[in-house]
C-alpha cells in the first residue's frame, strides 16, 4: 500500500524538525554550562589585571592582549593574500590545469590539521628565521592556517555576483579590474566577509599553532617580537595542569563572548554597508 | 550627398569562429549612419553573435576567433590602435534581459560617464536628466533617483539600459532583442524611444519580433544559418523580397 504523501511529509518534517531542535539544543547546553561556571569569575578585575601564581588567582590582562594581537595580525596579513588570490582566479585567469591544480591545493590546506600548521611555523619563523616565539611567528602561523578558507569562501562568494553584472560593466567601457572594483567586490562582500569572520574565529579559539609559535608567556608583550598567550591557550594549560577551573571556565566565557562580538560586530558592519548601498 | 559618406559601420567578409565552428559566414554588410537597421532571423541564424562582433562582446568568454573586417568610420575595429574600452564607449549595448546594476538609478545612469573620469556633479545630473528623458523614463523616476535600479519593473529597467548607454553619447546603439521580455506598452515606449534616437545615432536592433523592424527600422538585414540572405529596405524587404528564404520567413513558414 502506498502511504499518502501527505504523511510522508509529516514524518519528513517531524525527522528534520527534530534535527535542528537536537543540534540547537547540544549547542546551547554548551554555551550555558561554560556561561554557567564562567560568568561569575568574570569581572572588570578579572580581565584587567595580571594573572598571579602561573594563573592560579588573579586576571587574565596579558592574555586579553594576545587574544586580540594574534587574530589581528593573522587577518591583516591573511585577508589582503586571501582575497587577493581568489579575485585573482576568478576574474583574471580562465579555468584551466593550473588554476584547477591551484584550487586543488587549497582544498587540501584547508583540511590539513592546524597542528601541521604549527610545525611548519615552529620550523620555519621561530627557527629557520629566527623569530623565537612570539606574537610575530604565531601570527604569521595563523595566517597561514586560514588563508584557505578564506580563498575558498571569497572565490564563492565572487563567483555567485551574477555574469550578467560583469557583461553590464564591461559593455559600458570598464576595465577589468573597474568591472572588480565597481561591481565585483561590492556585491561579494557579505560572503567575502563570512570567510574573514570564519579565520578569525578560528585564530581565536586555535591551540597548537600559537602553542608552538607564540608560546605561552604570561607577561603582557612589549613588540610583536614577545611571547604571549592567547585565551585559548590560557584555558588549555589552566585545565590541564589543574592550575585552576574556576579561571578556566572565566576564560572560557571571555573567549565565547569575545566570538559574538566578533560576530556581532562584522555582521553589522555588512548590514549598514548594503543598507548604505540600496 | 554620397553613399560613402553615410557609412558608419562596414563589415567585410567577416567570417566568425567559436571553438573553430563557423558561426558567421562573409558577412558584407554596410550600415548607414542616423538609421535604425533591424536584423530579422530565426534562432541560431547568428543576429545576436553579430551584433556583439560590432563591439567585441563575444570576446570576453575564450574560444572566439574573428576573419575579415569590421570598420567603423573606416577604422578596423580588431586590428588597430583602436583599443576596446574607447570602441565600447563609441558603441553600446542593450541586452535583451534588462539588467540593472545593484545600485542606485542614478549611478545606474552614470555608471559609464564616472569611468570616464567626469566627477562634476552638476555635470552628472545633467547627464541623467538628459539620458532619462531620452529614455522616456525620467517622469516615471525623476523624484526617487536614490531608489534602487533592482526596484524598478522589468520595462523600466529596460529604459534605464538604454538610458545608460545614452548617458555615455555613443556614435552607435546595439539593442538585442529589447523588447523581448516586455509587455506591449514598455514595448512602444522603446520604440519611440528609437525612432526619436535615430537622428543622433546609429542604431542597429536585433529582433525576434518581425513586425518591430517593421514597424521602426530604415533598412533590414535578414540572417540565416550564420549568413546575411539580404538586406534592403524595410519596405522592399517586407513587400518584395529578392530571395525565396526572406519571403517564407517573412511571411511566417518557418522559424
Amino acid at each position: 500500500m502506498r502511504i499518502s504523501p501527505k504523511y510522508t511529509q509529516i514524518v519528513a518534517i517531524t525527522i528534520l524538525g527534530a534535527a535542528t531542535v537536537f543540534t540547537v539544543a547540544i549547542l546551547i547546553f554548551i554555551i550555558i554550562f561554560v556561561l554557567e561556571k564562567g560568568l561569575p569569575i568574570l569581572s572588570f578585575n578579572f580581565l584587567f589585571t595580571n594573572p598571579t601564581d602561573m594563573g592560579r588567582s588573579g586576571g587574565i590582562l596579558p592574555i586579553l592582549i594576545g587574544t586580540v594581537l594574534l587574530p589581528v595580525l593573522a587577518i591583516i596579513v591573511a585577508a589582503p593574500l586571501g582575497i587577493g588570490t581568489s579575485v585573482y582566479l576568478v576574474e583574471f585567469t580562465h579555468e584551466s590545469r593550473i588554476t584547477r591544480l591551484i584550487r586543488f591545493g587549497t582544498d587540501c590546506l584547508a583540511g590539513v590539521p592546524s597542528i601541521i600548521f604549527g610545525l611548519f611555523g615552529f620550523i620555519f619563523f621561530v627557527t629557520i628565521l629566527g623569530m623565537g616565539w612570539s606574537i610575530m611567528s604565531g601570527g604569521l602561523s595563523l595566517a597561514f592556517m586560514i588563508l584557505p578558507t578564506i580563498i575558498r569562501t571569497s572565490e564563492e562568494a565572487i563567483r555567485s555576483v551574477p555574469k550578467a553584472y560583469r557583461e553590464v560593466s564591461f559593455s559600458l567601457g570598464a576595465s577589468r579590474w573597474q568591472t572588480v572594483r565597481k561591481v565585483v567586490l561590492p556585491n561579494a562582500l557579505p560572503g567575502v566577509v563570512t570567510g574573514v569572520v570564519l579565520g578569525v574565529g578560528r585564530s581565536i579559539e586555535e591551540t597548537a599553532v600559537v602553542i608552538f609559535t607564540a608560546g605561552s608567556s604570561l607577561l603582557i608583550p612589549t613588540s610583536l617580537f614577545d611571547s604571549t598567550r592567547t585565551m585559548a591557550v590560557h584555558f588549555y594549560i589552566l585545565a590541564r595542569e589543574g592550575l585552576s577551573m574556576d579561571n578556566a571556565y572565566g576564560t572560557a566565557a571571555s573567549l565565547i563572548i569575545a566570538v559574538l562580538i566578533v560576530n556581532l560586530s562584522a555582521y553589522w558592519m555588512m548590514h549598514r554597508f548594503i543598507a548604505r548601498r540600496n | 550627398m554620397t553613399q560613402e559618406k553615410n557609412i558608419k559601420i562596414d563589415t567585410r567578409h567577416l567570417n566568425l569562429y567559436f571553438h573553430e565552428e563557423k558561426i558567421l559566414k562573409d558577412i558584407n554588410l554596410e550600415i548607414t549612419s542616423n538609421q535604425i537597421l533591424g536584423i530579422i532571423g530565426p534562432a541560431g541564424s547568428g543576429k545576436t553573435t553579430f551584433l556583439r562582433s560590432l563591439n567585441r562582446m563575444n570576446e570576453l568568454e575564450p574560444g572566439w576567433r574573428v576573419e575579415g573586417q569590421i570598420l567603423l568610420d573606416e577604422i578596423d575595429i580588431y586590428n588597430s590602435e583602436l583599443d576596446v574600452i574607447s570602441l565600447r564607449k563609441r558603441v553600446g549595448i542593450v541586452f535583451a534581459l534588462p539588467v540593472a546594476l545593484p545600485m542606485s538609478i542614478y549611478e545606474n545612469v552614470v555608471y559609464g560617464v564616472r569611468l570616464s573620469g567626469i566627477k562634476d556633479k552638476a555635470r552628472l545630473d545633467e547627464i541623467v536628466e538628459k539620458s532619462l528623458s531620452a529614455a522616456f523614463l525620467w517622469d516615471e523616476v525623476k523624484d526617487r533617483l536614490n531608489l534602487s535600479g533592482l526596484r524598478l519593473s522589468g520595462g523600466q529597467q529596460q529604459r534605464l539600459c538604454l538610458a545608460r548607454v545614452l548617458a555615455m553619447e555613443p556614435d552607435v546603439i546595439l539593442l538585442d532583442e529589447p523588447c523581448s521580455g516586455l509587455d506591449p506598452i514598455s514595448t512602444t515606449w522603446i520604440e519611440d524611444a528609437l525612432t526619436e534616437l535615430k537622428k543622433n545615432y546609429t542604431i542597429i536592433l536585433v529582433t525576434n519580433n518581425t513586425m518591430q523592424a517593421a514597424r521602426v527600422a530604415d533598412k533590414t538585414a535578414f540572417f540565416l544559418m550564420g549568413e546575411l540572405v539580404e538586406v534592403g529596405l524595410t519596405r522592399q524587404i517586407f513587400t518584395t523580397p529578392v530571395k525565396k528564404e526572406t519571403n517564407d520567413y517573412i511571411t511566417g513558414r518557418f522559424g
